[in-house]
């Protein structure tokens, strides 16, 4: 079982006897995403970062079309991570595509988990009779052309790079390059997973405490369905950001790490 | 520098190029040119780009997102790498992306953004320049719909490949009543061509067998029917005749009448019980010989090498007979096992007799797999050629 640190990349840092926190990437970048936010936690949570099988420095073999043809075995990802590091009373924050990720790993194992945080959550990108996700059907293949576009540039001499080649270090400078990188088969699927995943009759069955941080102006994950998450989610709090744009943790982490503060020390004063 | 020489640019010229006013630079350039917050709101935008799109300045500056004059595709494209990315490095480089145009044409175009800061080292501001990415983008276009049409047809090509040699050896493990059998195949290679190996199991009579094992010269579907013939003719050939030797003869009969033009390598073996004993007799056309491992981890080849088959009108050929005694194991095999190679070395008789002897005990399953693992491992895993391998063994 312990490849499932190395599958997934995870690292682990912070204080060893603190309440876990465990910080989930959501689609187009890997655990960097966190990089201004974890420090905010370091002294008081053991902090628990993770890449997405076919993102980062993850095990790129591992990736399964079968197992990630849905959310549900992201999911099982990350119940196995915490499983095999033992730990409970989790405070699970995920962005975009993995807030909803987190929501189904605790609505599968909700005695693992202490509170969750849902940063820029859509249970559903694509519009639907009267519920507005934002993007049409034929917006998503846009993206998919995006994709094939901008990764034109990915060749397979790139591959062990991102993956991390330990025989050629000479390469650094361009894994600094390949940031965000991915295996372009990998990401048109994780796109079209994402994108076309519709968790709305999951948001209910959600039985821990929650907390949803709504960007101001999200082109990804609008107002609208910020609250749609924040009246489906039993007992949710959702704060309204002033930060714009959909990732919160690198334009304004400030201003997420105080919201998140917020939330947690209100849990443990209730606690 | 030049100097203003006699064959230097006329002085007026160089006069003016040097004096064009940095305005006017910003407002032409060949490219199109943004200024934008960190929020992506738009600050300042150049004429090119304005032309190129045909929005007014005053539509966006101050009023617009960089990001709101996208297809919606690429609004998530830019939200979930562009801007993370920026965030994260400073700079972006050439992230294609289209522009929704103020007809509400697109404008595909290739980005370059780098992050300005002020004199503390704060971001303050993000500089972005747009290319004209028109023909680029139909021409990768064209790449692309080219990579996965090769994609297909290298799929559908492994799959005919994959399907046709699934015909050519028995669909399950062969079996024989009172023997051990066992047989592997391994096509060279990414196994995406049909090679010309080739292994078959049947009952002839009542306690009467037929083993054979035969390579065609040469790969790819042309190879394969003379395959599928060599295979048929010889089922059928058998139930006219127990007689190895009169089987291949009229095997080596079709192949002529067929004009394959393509001769092969067939080794045919008839086993039958005889007052509870084992006899084998052996015949082979032109294909090495079968290879006797007996209980005590002793080795001898078995037969004796007659003509190639599909060549000769008249081949000659040689029945050799044996009876196999208790634990005793017969190994047939083809050229892919002999002739592999390493660099310029070969693996050779001597090898697979070294790995047969050391597999004294063994199973016919286990000998079978020792036998190809060991080839493949001596060619470090590249195979250039098919491998058959079929050994049968009598219990104890």
């Amino acid at each position: 079982m312990a490849d499932v640190l190395i599958r997934n990349n995870v690292t682990v840092a912070g204080r060893v006897d603190g309440q876990p926190i465990v910080f989930s990437h959501g689609f187009g970048c890997d655990q960097n995403m966190w990089r201004f936010v974890t420090p905010a936690f370091e002294d008081r949570y053991r902090i628990v970062l993770f890449d997405h099988v076919g993102a980062g420095h993850s095990d790129w073999k591992a990736y399964d079309r079968t197992r990630y043809a849905s959310l549900a075995g992201y999911a099982t990802d990350v119940l196995e991570i915490i499983r095999e590091l033992d730990l409970s009373d989790v405070v699970f924050v995920g962005h975009s595509v993995s807030s909803m990720i987190g929501a189904l790993a605790a609505i599968e194992d909700p005695d693992r988990f202490a509170s969750l945080v849902m940063v820029g959550p859509s249970p559903c990108y694509i519009d639907d009779a009267n519920y507005v996700g934002g993007f049409s059907r034929s917006d998503i293949d846009g993206l998919l052309d995006s994709l094939d576009s901008n990764y034109l540039g990915w060749s397979q001499a790139m591959a062990p790079v991102i993956m991390g080649n330990a025989d050629r270090p000479h390469l650094g400078a361009e894994l600094t390059a390949s940031f965000c990188r991915t295996d372009p088969e990998i990401a048109r699927h994780f796109a079209r997973v994402t994108f076309l995943s519709d968790n709305r009759a999951d948001l209910g069955r959600v039985s821990i405490p929650t907390l949803i941080l709504q960007c101001m102006e999200d082109p990804i994950a609008p107002k609208v369905v910020g609250d749609y998450v924040h009246s489906g989610v039993p007992g949710s709090e959702l704060v309204v950001l002033e930060a714009t744009g959909h990732c919160p943790n690198l334009s304004a982490p400030d201003e997420t790490v105080a919201a998140i503060q917020h939330f947690l020390g209100s849990q443990a004063a209730r606690g | 520098m030049a100097d203003d020489g006699e064959d230097g640019p006329p002085c007026a010229v160089l006069a003016e190029l040097l004096e064009e006013s940095p305005e006017d630079l910003y407002e032409h350039a060949p490219c199109g040119y943004l200024s934008t917050l960190l929020d992506g709101t738009i600050v300042k935008v150049n004429e090119t780009f304005l032309s190129w799109t045909g929005h007014r300045a005053d539509d966006l500056v101050r009023s617009r997102k960089f990001s709101q004059l996208l297809t919606a595709g690429g609004r998530i494209f830019y939200e979930t790498h562009y801007a993370p990315m920026l965030q994260m490095q400073g700079s972006v480089r050439e992230i294609a992306v289209d522009l929704v145009c103020a007809t509400g044409e697109t404008l595909p175009v290739l980005l370059n953004s780098v992050v300005r800061h002020d004199d503390s080292g704060r971001a303050v501001a993000v500089r972005t320049t747009v290319f004209d990415a028109t023909e680029r983008r139909s021409y990768e276009r064209e790449l692309l719909r080219a990579k996965r049409a090769a994609e297909d047809s290298e799929a559908r090509a492994a799959l005919l490949a994959e399907t046709l040699q699934r015909s050519l050896i028995p669909p399950t493990p062969p079996e024989i009543p009172g023997l051990g059998v066992a047989a592997a195949y391994r096509p060279a290679g990414l196994g995406d061509q049909v090679g010309g190996d080739f292994y078959d199991v049947f009952a002839t009579g009542r306690n009467d067998w037929a083993v054979t094992l035969g390579d065609v010269c040469g790969k790819g579907p042309e190879a394969a029917t003379v395959t599928a013939l060599a295979r048929y003719t010889i089922r059928a050939a058998a139930m006219g005749t127990r007689r190895p030797t009169r089987v291949l003869a009229m095997l080596n009969e079709a192949l002529l009448r067929q004009r394959a033009e393509r001769f092969c390598t067939v080794i045919y073996a008839r086993l039958q019980t005889v007052q509870g004993h084992w006899r084998v007799t052996v015949s082979s056309g032109g294909h090495p010989p079968a290879i006797r491992l007996a209980a005590d981890g002793s080795v001898a080849p078995l037969g004796r090498a007659g003509d190639l088959l599909g060549v000769h009108d008249q081949p000659i050929l040689y029945d050799v007979r044996a009876e196999l005694r208790p634990r005793e194991t017969l190994l047939f095999f083809t050229d892919g096992v002999t002739e592999g190679r390493r660099d310029r070395e070969f693996y050779g008789e001597d090898r697979l007799f070294a790995v047969l002897r050391s597999c004294r005990g063994l199973g016919p399953a286990e000998l079978v797999d020792a036998v190809v693992s060991d080839v493949v491992d001596f060619q470090r895993g590249a195979t250039r050629d098919d491998i058959a391998v079929l050994a049968v063994q009598v219990p104890a």
